[in-house]
């Protein structure tokens, strides 16, 4: 027995890593790479490594190369919280980017904001940046905006019936609440309401819920894949209304999964899924036409919005460490909470200590899915 | 009013006939070693994955088949692995044991595969195309689906009521030590059982691809499900288990007509555990033979 | 039989002494953190292994029980009853020091329940239902009694999910620290990691000394012969129904308590700690810890979670686990202590051979 606990100690004694060389900035991401929100994470790692490595090619920022230190915490709250704790404790961060969801971030926000360490998260819930936290901040852009972006698009068909359907994620939750906060104010009456697992496999009992409510339109909140499941079932039992869907559906993946069924399907989305089809003139057309082909070329796989979170994140960081040419956290977050016109995936940002989202309605574009690709909606 | 029934219905069969046919699966390998297979959701998403793949140069049917065998041969190989050599094992133990399995299982499929969903093709008609019976719509998908799982149950009282191999295989659920004395090579017949199981369930993950959607994950949730109706039917009875899954489909679809759907889980597990407080044999299960089992 | 039981608990008291100052040394007093968190999710095991591995009944919906306990006192600490200022029962409990004013991290003004009141509520609710749920489900057996706690698992997890008070899927944060006694607080603050270390594995040591007199005084014997043989057991006249349900119900409410000190370290709590994967996870610790062993379970639970917690594994962090417990179950059904390289071996040679 006694043995056996000395070996135990010895094993313990032996994980000691050796520190790290100093003049590099180290930057965290806690990421849900693997595991149920892996959509997510997978694109946003990536993502991260590729500008690292791109940005270290060129000399770093400052003169500082990047050190990226990224935490697989497979949507887990619990380990989001022990990478947090690491990384601010023991890596001594600069900054953390993510996490992927909204649980995690609610998670280790108190955490980041009672260390003083820049939060950037990849996560959409309004609650990240409301109430203002002052290191916290979030690129991905508001829910209530694209459920505006929706409202004024079912205003201008005079749609006004509803059903609501959205996963039991905090991304579906959000969301949810957002619609039926904002509905009242642009006339839409919402007849049917339902939550469904994230992990479901068929929904028809729910779509047939939602049809027997009589709705002009049927709006599917959602990030995973039970989206592209949600429109066949919908389809399948005869609903011929215009589905809208949250900016969730912005990967590709889930129009080819949905098939013949996503045609037609009505979302708002940055641009990036259209970056082809931009004006030359348009300021984000140059950011996006680059991430899409570096990413593509060099994973192999189609870019999406998500990723594009990353980017933003890791972007903002980089000219907030610019603009107050230090890499003092106090410094560097004043600087980005006052950084203006920063070009990136999800919209132009506009930071302001009341704003740390920095997007507004007009980052988002209707899109719709025309012959399984996405095209920007004809106004 | 009773289209809308029908139409609920209709859901619930859709529901319940993948829970069915992976329930089925458990059966088969409880019914010879008297083991609760955990990485039976595993061959499901193996079988579906696999004919995904396979479909890239594979015409349709051959891709199924070639998922399907492959899948059987990687369920042989599991049991003669990890489970042919133990030694009257207990039962939390294999319980244990095919719970790391189906983890390593799940974490190779990530390996090969990544992340990203997939699914076969509509067999017929697609992602769009339904079918209507007098106002109540039905994807042809699922018509296959029910289809296969008929089709599967025929075969299987066939093979265990009419094969020299199916009724050895029962031998050796009844009484293993008396099978070994009657010459039957029970080592073997357990291996039969896990490839049998393997096979159905990849067959399984490939007829409901289209509905469900195939991704490294789904297995555990699916074995879960599997787990409950098995245990429900009356672990044993594959007829029983088959009943079970379309008994939990249809609860599950008729709670999300009347309750918020948000605790659809809960209400149907709530009347699933009602039923099973009465009736603790499971619901077809026989009174006298579950006083008798040994656990 | 007595000396060696304390004289374990010594062993594990100086080994946790020894770690700690290991770690100062070593400069890598972060380790403490995930050594805290490790130390409540072993609480939280070492009652299962009670329930499991000594009266002999799997439960597949233990997580359940530490989302009660955990969502009850975060429910608790975190509702703002300022509106209720006026009414009698928030002064008399105010005069108590059971509501209290505080600060939220916003600045703003709130009255809370004390964490003491509802770490008192929570694990008491967890205990009432631990004892509604058992008196149907004991009655099952084998395979049905686990699919039954695998059901209610099930409802817990879909009901903490599901209800938008109960934070739905985001959960619930901003829970306050725990003062325990002047001078103790549970909370996740980097100066107090230390403190904290020491409360949660005094907490562990507590409930093994608890949980090892109970298995030698006349309760523990009754309950081996209940997982022995239950039907003879009866016939000698062990009330095995009363044994499993206490049983059951001591094994919830180390859960509870689990969960309380859990959040008030985490500062919040999601719905995940309640999933079937975290149960079945609970379940297989114990099971390559040794059913009956509760210091091998202790150990085991120990470094699985610690190694999943650093992330030591990265992305591989599942297939390290599932490896594990497929190498423990095969070489050494008997849990890891009774581990022997010679049984393995001869186990290998029978295998090559072949019957």
């Amino acid at each position: 027995m006694f043995s056996r606990l000395a070996a135990a100690l010895t094993i313990v004694a032996a994980f000691i890593a050796p520190a790290m060389a100093a003049d590099t900035i180290k930057v965290g991401a806690i990421l849900a790479v693997t595991g149920p929100a892996s959509f997510l994470g997978a694109p946003e790692a990536r993502t991260l490594e590729m500008l690292v490595a791109d940005i270290n090619a060129k000399g770093g920022v400052g003169g500082k190369k990047i050190e990226l230190i990224i935490k697989d915490s497979q949507a887990s709250p619990e380990k989001a919280i022990s990478f947090a704790k690491q990384l601010i404790e023991e890596e001594k961060v600069f900054a953390i980017i993510g996490p992927s969801t909204s649980g995690e971030t609610m998670a280790i926000k108190n955490i980041a904001e009672e260390s003083k360490t820049i939060l950037l998260s990849c996560a959409a819930a309004e609650a990240i940046v409301n109430p203002v936290a002052k290191y916290v901040f979030k690129t991905p852009q508001k829910d209530s905006d694209a459920v505006i972006k929706i409202f004024q698009e079912m205003q201008k068909r005079k749609l006004s019936r509803v059903g609501v359907l959205s996963s039991n994620t905090g991304f579906g939750n959000a969301g949810k609440g957002q619609i039926e906060k904002l509905a009242p104010a642009y006339g839409i009456m919402i007849l049917a309401n339902e939550v469904y697992d994230k992990a479901a496999t068929d929904l028809t009992a729910e779509v047939t819920k939602v049809k027997a409510a009589n709705v002009q339109a049927i709006i599917n909140w959602s990030i995973e894949p039970a989206q592209a499941i949600v429109i066949k079932n919908a389809r399948q039992i005869g609903i011929t209304a215009p589905i809208f869907q949250s900016h969730g559906f912005g990967n590709i993946q889930y129009v080819k999964a949905a098939g013949a069924a996503a045609e037609g399907v009505i979302f708002p989305a940055g641009r990036l899924l259209v970056a082809d089809v931009l004006p030359m003139n348009h300021p984000q057309k140059a950011v996006l036409v680059k991430y899409t082909k570096d990413y593509e070329s060099k994973y192999k796989d189609e870019a999406s919005t998500f990723g594009g979170h990353a980017y933003d994140a890791f972007l903002i960081l980089v000219k907030g460490i610019e603009k107050a040419n230090s890499t003092d956290k106090e410094a560097v977050r004043t600087a980005i909470e006052n950084l203006k016109d920063v070009v990136g995936t999800g919209g132009v940002f506009y930071f302001s200590p009341s704003d740390h989202n920095g997007l507004n309605v007009d980052a988002f574009e209707m899109l719709t899915v025309k012959n399984g690709k996405f095209v920007v909606l004809d106004q | 009013m009773l289209e809308l029934f029908f139409q609920y219905l209709v859901a619930g069969l859709t529901y319940g006939t993948i829970y069915a046919i992976v329930g089925i699966g458990f059966n088969i390998i409880y019914n010879t070693t008297g083991i609760i297979n955990f990485a039976q959701g595993e061959f499901v998403m193996l079988g579906g994955m696999t004919a995904v793949t396979l479909y890239a140069f594979l015409p349709l049917p051959l891709a199924i088949l070639g998922a399907v065998l492959i899948t059987m041969a990687v369920g042989g190989l599991i049991e003669m692995v990890f489970i042919r050599w133990l030694v009257k094992p207990s039962v939390l133990r294999m319980i244990i044991i095919t719970i790391g399995i189906s983890i390593l299982v799940r974490e190779a499929a990530l390996m090969l595969w990544g992340e990203g969903i997939r699914s076969l093709p509509y067999f017929t008609g697609n992602e769009i195309s339904s079918l209507s019976f007098g106002g109540v719509r039905v994807s042809p998908q699922v018509l296959w689906s029910l289809g296969v799982c008929a089709i599967v149950v025929v075969l299987l009282n066939l093979f265990f009521k009419f094969t020299m191999l199916g009724r050895e295989m029962r031998a050796c659920a009844a009484n293993r030590d008396a099978a070994t004395l009657c010459g039957i090579p029970t080592r073997n017949m357990v291996t039969l059982s896990f490839v049998l199981s393997a096979g159905i369930g990849a067959l399984a993950g490939c007829v409901v691809s289209p509905i469900t959607q195939t991704q490294y994950a789904i297995g555990s949730g699916l074995a879960i499900k599997g787990f409950t109706v098995a245990i429900l039917g009356g672990l044993g009875n594959s007829m029983a288990a088959v009943a079970a899954g379309f008994i939990l489909g249809i609860l599950e679809s008729f709670s999300i007509w009347v309750m918020p759907t948000a605790y659809k889980d809960a209400i149907s597990i709530s009347l699933l555990l009602a039923m099973l407080f009465l009736r603790p044999s499971g619901l077809f299960g026989n009174r006298e033979a579950f006083k008798l089992k040994d656990f | 039989m007595r000396t060696g039981r304390r004289l374990h608990i010594i062993i594990l008291l100086a080994a946790v002494v020894a770690v700690q100052l290991l770690t100062l040394a070593a400069g890598k007093g972060f380790y403490l953190t995930q050594l805290t968190m490790t130390a409540y999710y072993s609480l939280i095991i070492v009652g299962l292994c009670l329930l499991m591995g000594y009266a002999g009944q799997i439960s597949l919906g233990h997580a359940g029980f530490l989302a009660i306990g955990g969502y009850t006192s975060a429910v608790l600490t975190t509702m703002d009853l300022s509106a209720y200022k006026g009414s009698a029962l928030a002064v008399a409990l105010m005069k108590l020091s059971l509501l209290t004013g505080r600060q939220n991290l916003y600045g703003g003004q709130m009255l809370s329940l004390h964490p003491w009141a509802a770490c008192v509520v929570a694990v008491l609710l967890t205990v009432i239902i631990a004892y509604a749920i058992g008196v149907p489900v004991l009655k099952l057996k084998g395979h049905y009694l686990a699919m039954a706690t695998l059901g209610f698992g099930t409802i817990i997890y879909s009901v903490v999910l599901g209800t938008q008070k109960f934070g739905a899927a985001d959960g619930i944060s901003s829970v306050p620290a725990f003062p325990l006694l002047p001078g103790l607080t549970v909370s996740g603050a980097p100066g107090l990691r230390i403190q904290n270390y020491y409360i949660a594995w005094g907490l562990v040591a507590c409930g093994m000394l608890l949980l090892l007199n109970l298995i030698d005084s006349r309760v523990g014997r009754a309950l081996r012969s209940i997982h022995g043989a239950e039907d003879a057991a009866n016939a000698m006249g062990v009330d095995t129904s009363a044994y499993k349900l206490s049983t059951f119900v001591l094994s919830a409410a180390f859960a509870a308590v689990a969960g309380v000190f859990l959040t008030h370290f985490n500062g919040g709590i999601g719905p995940s700690e309640a999933s079937i994967m975290k149960s079945v996870r609970y379940v297989a610790i114990v099971a390559v810890g040794g059913m009956a062993s509760l210091w091998g379970t202790l150990i085991m639970s120990a470094v699985l979670n610690f190694l999943s917690l650093r992330g030591y594994f990265g992305s591989f962090d599942d297939a390290v686990f599932g490896a594990i417990l497929i190498f423990i179950m095969l070489f050494s059904p008997e849990g890891i202590l009774q581990f022997d390289v010679k049984t393995m071996v001869k186990k290998l040679r029978v295998k090559r051979g072949g019957t």
